[in-house]
């Protein structure tokens, strides 16, 4: 015998904000380390560094005082300390590769920061209540279409590192399938409230495990093709894996059954063994992955193994920012970010960037069981998973537990369009966990007599 | 630059590192929110911090009923205390005591005090509300001890 109470949280802004200037603390240190150790001096630029990020982050802060005060409190430090870390690596890097501060990586990925920050910070302002995205489902699932067929269109599309999921306009480059990501975790979400009892109540029960009808499995097969397509025709795995991953996972949150994670994963067993059949770049990824190091892998696998002599280097507790050789990796700055760190923190500092997306997944989720509606929980849940499975491709690439295939870390990861995601993600993530954590208006029963009638419908 | 200060550097980066991560856990150890379960069987402990809370109320007149008890259905053991603008029962979540018993309404019955003196009201439910054998009809006073049955539920207003 239970009983239910309800509890009101915290606001804990006064919290956030401590943990903000702990972050930007970190991020100092970080930035100092590297000048000194590369440099041997205190940077000129320090103050207007230090000013412009935590007169960002604090900007950032007030919004949420003002416009949402029961948001998560975590959320915000943890992104601003990724951010942060990824500039001060972006830089050494940029050091180390002889580029001027101006022209440099780490200059660009400052501006796409504020530009992320500033749609991130709109979104928040203009998007009251979360639940109004439902509206959008089927909106959501067009223009996440839309946006990862675009790279394919001849003109606009840009072909690079193998993959053709780039679109350039007007001398900017940016991948869609970054946006398309937010998109189908809200159409997923809509499209899941409403479908979720026939996904898990009907079917039938083999060894213990409730398999759906055949006629309900074809939005899952059609998620499938999709994915498929995004693999063949833009060669781009880690999209690909990431979309159905996050289609299965939220499957399984809405409907609670292990079947669809089976089906899921036979699914992918099947169509990666396919394509390891016919692609002669998957079957290259696959050799790297199981034996970069036999003969015909060093010819291939350069990246992947100076990546893991990178972290082998690095040890424990790294060479230290700044004294570490990380740009021996081709594309030390994007996909291999991780390395870098791995080199020059070690597998302690590693350690604690993985915790903190943990904390950060760990905060989505916690925002999904504190929601009272239906389609929230699953986007805060989707949203949550997005994030999750993009650092574990990533990760687990480099680190050789799957095979490589080419996303960006969020926030660390040098990349406009992955860093504007990632934000407008984080403000979605706050805007519905202060919904979760507002307490609930306490109605009054005073209020509710039986003169009144339930339902008062207006008929002109 | 030294090398001492460079180790001390690039050991402080990772001890703030960590330092940060310890504090998030640290905070997300007291940031409890939502709704949390209680077990009911342990009657004497929540009850106990009940009547501690609604002693005021309790000490404003002794003949007055403090305290709503659910002594048959599901829910036998709960205890509620009384709110001077009403309490709300019925299966809907919106409801000062929510029933989980199929053969109530959403918005079943309400009790309110005129005065010193409590009162139910059926509001309109399905299966009506009945105090003693009696089915109620119009808002009718409740006295201590008396059951009023919702459903399958059976309800004692206590002091």
């Amino acid at each position: 015998m239970t009983a239910v109470t309800s509890v009101a949280p915290k606001r804990g802004r006064n919290v956030e904000l401590a943990l903000l200037m702990l972050a930007i603390g970190i991020i100092v240190v970080a930035y100092i380390n590297v000048e000194l150790a590369l440099h041997g001096s205190l940077p000129p630029d320090l103050l207007y560094l230090v000013g412009g990020v935590a007169g960002v982050a604090l900007i950032f802060h007030l919004v949420l005082r003002w416009r949402a005060s029961y948001a998560d409190p975590l959320i915000l430090p943890i992104a601003v300390l990724l951010n942060g870390m990824g500039l001060v690596m972006i830089h050494r890097l940029d050091i180390a590769a002889g580029r001027s501060i101006t022209g440099g990586l780490a200059f660009k990925q400052l501006t796409w920061t504020v530009i992320g920050v500033v749609i991130a910070l709109t979104v928040l302002i203009t998007l009251r209540d979360h639940r109004v995205l439902r509206r959008y489902t089927y909106t959501a699932a067009l223009g996440a279409l839309i946006l990862l067929l675009l790279p394919l269109v001849p003109g606009l599309g840009k072909s690079a590192y193998g993959s053709r999921i780039w679109i350039s306009v007007g001398g900017f480059s940016f991948q869609p399938a970054e946006i398309a990501k937010i998109l189908l975790a809200i159409f997923f979400a809509g499209y899941l409230v409403q479908t979720r009892d026939v996904l898990s109540l009907a079917g039938r029960k083999v060894l213990g495990i409730t398999f759906p009808r055949m006629r309900d499995l074809g939005p899952i097969l059609f998620a499938w093709l999709i994915s498929i397509a995004i693999l063949v025709f833009e060669t781009d795995l880690g999209t690909s894996l990431l979309l159905f991953g996050l289609f299965v996972s939220m499957l399984y949150v809405a409907t609670e059954r292990v079947s669809w994670i089976a089906i899921g994963l036979t699914l992918t067993a099947a169509g990666a063994y396919v394509a390891y059949l016919l692609f002669g770049h998957v079957q290259r990824r696959v050799l790297c992955w199981l034996d970069p190091f036999s003969p015909e892998g060093v010819d291939q696998c350069g990246q992947i193994t100076t990546g893991l002599m990178g972290m082998a280097s690095g040890g424990l507790l790294g060479h230290g920012l700044g004294q570490g050789r990380p740009w021996l990796t081709p594309l030390p700055e994007s996909d291999y970010i991780f390395p870098s760190f791995g080199e020059e923190i070690g597998l302690v500092g590693v350690f604690a960037l993985l915790l903190l997306y943990v904390l950060l997944v760990e905060r989505g989720m916690r925002t999904a069981i504190g929601l009272r509606d239906g389609f929230g929980k699953l986007l805060a849940a989707g949203l949550a998973f997005v994030i999750a499975l993009q650092v574990f491709v990533v990760v687990g690439g480099v680190t050789r537990v799957i095979p490589l295939t080419g996303l960006t870390l969020p926030f660390l990861s040098y990349g406009g369009s992955s860093l504007l995601t990632n934000w407008t993600l984080i403000a979605l993530l706050l805007r519905i966990s202060d919904h979760a954590r507002r307490p609930v208006p306490d109605v009054d029963p005073a209020d509710i007599s039986s003169d009144t009638p339930t339902e008062v419908v207006k008929v002109a | 630059m030294s090398a001492l200060t460079l180790l001390v550097l690039r050991l402080g980066v990772l001890l703030l590192l960590w330092l940060f991560v310890f504090a998030i856990v640290g905070v997300l150890r007291s940031d409890l929110y939502g709704t949390r379960v209680v077990a009911r069987t342990a009657v004497a402990d929540t009850g106990g911090r009940r009547r501690r809370r609604a002693r005021p109320t309790a000490r404003r007149a002794t003949t007055e009923p403090s305290h709503l008890v659910v002594t048959s259905g599901s829910l036998a053991g709960t205890t509620l205390t009384l709110k001077p603008n009403g309490t709300l029962i019925g299966r809907n979540p919106e409801c000062t005591l929510v029933l989980d018993d199929d053969f109530s309404s959403g918005r079943h019955a309400r009790l309110f005090a005129e005065g010193s003196h409590w009162y139910v009201e059926d509001l309109g439910s399905t299966n009506g509300t009945f105090l003693g054998s009696q089915q109620v009809t119009g808002p009718t006073q409740v006295h201590i001890g008396s059951s009023i049955r919702v459903g399958r539920t059976v309800l004692e207003l206590r002091k």
